[in-house]
């Protein structure tokens, strides 16, 4: 069975987002990247596949030459291979989705899978794009999955709920925290993703879909009334919220 | 609003993305829309991109405003689980938001009349190859996600023995319980109620967080609450900055009393 798992580089949960100097961006002054967290899921998830099934993981991320980090990362988490879609500009998720499709039609995967969203522009476009531009079967969210030959059974948050799905390879999933327990990389398997074959290839070109004209940090007046913990503070908390905020 | 499109086909009883994406294109083209809006839930963010896809079109996920200028739309979409906001446009004739739910209010038509007509389309069989055959739903438990009173806890309950001071408070208010992170990760909460970066992001009426300190992971996920309230005994916990009410003190001393005193005004 061969996994393409597509990966891409965030910066840390616990990043203090400031804007860079273009106004649209954010200042990368400082700022911890890492392997986005849902990827991770991801990564584990196709490691388990091959474990099973036989075959091999392809991880594959779109992005400037720093990127190379991640990969290392997913190659000493068990990926054999891995492909770099390069590109020192922020492409949109049209373009970055084209480049993964070409990658995805030069070889034979029989299933593709991400992590549910990118922290960084949450934007939950890739599994759907993907899948339409492969025209293949795509379910994202997935929160517990079984591949049994070519079927593909598993359970999706929905708000509220689980929707229990079935489809069958190959296709493209998204997987959501808690579907696994991501592995460690170890030290012989950080000396071995040393020599793994990374493909670095420049990104193709396409039209822009949608750009980018601003960022700003959101900023929102806080009442800030701190009390303490006295009964009569206790009493007033409930009546400032009843009668203030209006609120319970 | 002047007209509404009903597609009856046997082929959508079940929910596909595919399919139903393959059908709003098929309006969109034969009613010469070039604007579409879908909810940015767990269907809409699902759809839109095939969509996008067929329509060639540029699409925004998940916006929280849309503004008219000229022949643009300009589209403010969190970004970093809420940390900044970006401003955007589609380059695109053919454009896509996701919008939001609960940000958006409806506002009266001005529109005398109503066309309604059916509408035919074809799906072919490329686009059902995904089937539900269940579906199982958190039986009297409200998703944080989705309640307008969320009580979430933190590290300093101690132990997952201790939740019931959080639930307590929670039904007492008619709410649902969240949990930070360190919690999640722990085991002693499912991550389902996880609030934050890597969890659910939530805007409710009122947040209130009972023994968390306020990691920036965690603030990202719930400062677009409406009011946030919060009691923890460390006076320079983070959270405070955030908070509009808050009370300096141990919870296992404060949050009972609170939640009695609610109880009693009820």
């Amino acid at each position: 069975m061969n996994v393409l798992v597509c990966v891409s580089r965030v910066p840390d949960t616990a990043t203090r987002v400031e804007i860079g100097a273009d106004g649209k961006s954010i200042n990368n002054n400082g700022v911890k990247y890492i392997l986005n967290p849902y990827d991770e899921y991801a990564l584990e998830e196709g490691l388990r596949l091959v474990e099973k099934n036989g075959g091999e993981v392809t991880v594959c991320t779109v992005g400037a030459d720093v990127c190379v980090d991640i990969l290392r990362t997913s190659l000493a988490m068990g990926a054999e291979k891995a492909v770099h879609i390069k590109s020192e500009e922020t492409l949109d998720s049209f373009s970055v989705a084209k480049n993964i499709a070409e990658v995805a039609k030069s070889a034979n995967y029989d299933v593709i899978i991400l992590g549910r969203q990118s922290i960084d522009f949450d934007s939950f476009q890739m599994v759907s794009m993907l899948g339409e531009m492969l025209e293949l079967p795509s379910v994202s969210m997935v929160a517990k999955l079984d591949i049994n030959g070519t079927l593909v059974t598993g359970e999706r948050d929905i708000e509220g709920g689980k929707e229990i799905f079935e489809t069958s390879l190959p296709a493209v999933i998204s997987v959501q925290k808690g579907i696994n327990e991501p592995r460690y990389p170890k030290l012989p398997q950080i000396m071995k993703a040393k020599s793994k074959p990374i493909d670095a290839r420049p990104a193709i070109e396409t039209e822009k879909y949608t750009s980018v004209l601003s960022m700003e940090i959101p900023a929102k007046q806080r009442v800030g009334k701190i009390l303490t913990d006295s009964d009569s503070d206790i009493n007033e908390l409930v009546r400032l919220l009843r009668e203030e905020a209006k609120v319970i | 609003m002047s007209k509404v499109n009903v597609i009856k086909n046997s082929n959508l009883s079940s929910y596909s993305s595919s399919a139903i994406a393959s059908s709003v294109a098929q309006i969109a083209t034969a009613e010469s829309c070039s604007i579409i809006f879908y909810p940015a839930n767990s269907y809409g963010l699902e759809i839109a991109p095939r969509t996008a896809v067929k329509l060639e079109a540029g699409y925004i996920s998940d916006c929280i405003g849309l503004d008219y200028n000229g022949g643009d739309i300009i589209a403010s979409k969190p970004v970093y689980a809420g940390k900044a906001v970006t401003k955007s446009k589609s380059e695109r004739t053919n454009k896509i938001f996701s919008l939001r739910p609960n940000i958006f209010t409806a506002s009266e038509s001005n529109s005398t009349s109503v066309t309604i007509c059916d509408f035919a389309v074809n799906i072919s069989d490329k686009d059902l190859k995904v089937k539900i055959t269940g579906l199982s739903k958190n039986e009297g438990k409200l998703d944080v996600s989705e309640a307008d009173k969320v009580v979430s806890g933190g590290r300093g309950l101690k132990g997952p023995e201790n939740f019931y001071i959080v639930e307590d408070l929670a039904k007492s208010i008619g709410g649902a319980v969240g949990a930070s992170r360190a919690v999640v990760d722990a085991g002693w909460r499912p991550h389902g109620e996880q609030v934050g970066q890597t969890g659910k992001t939530v805007s409710p009426n009122i947040y209130i967080a009972l023994a968390i300190s306020g990691a920036v992971q965690h603030l990202a996920g719930m400062s677009s609450s409406k009011i946030i309230v919060a009691i923890n005994k460390d006076k320079d916990a983070p959270i405070f900055k955030v908070a509009d009410y808050g009370i300096v003190g141990d919870i296992f001393d404060v949050v009972p009393k609170l939640t009695a005193k609610i109880n009693s005004l009820s």
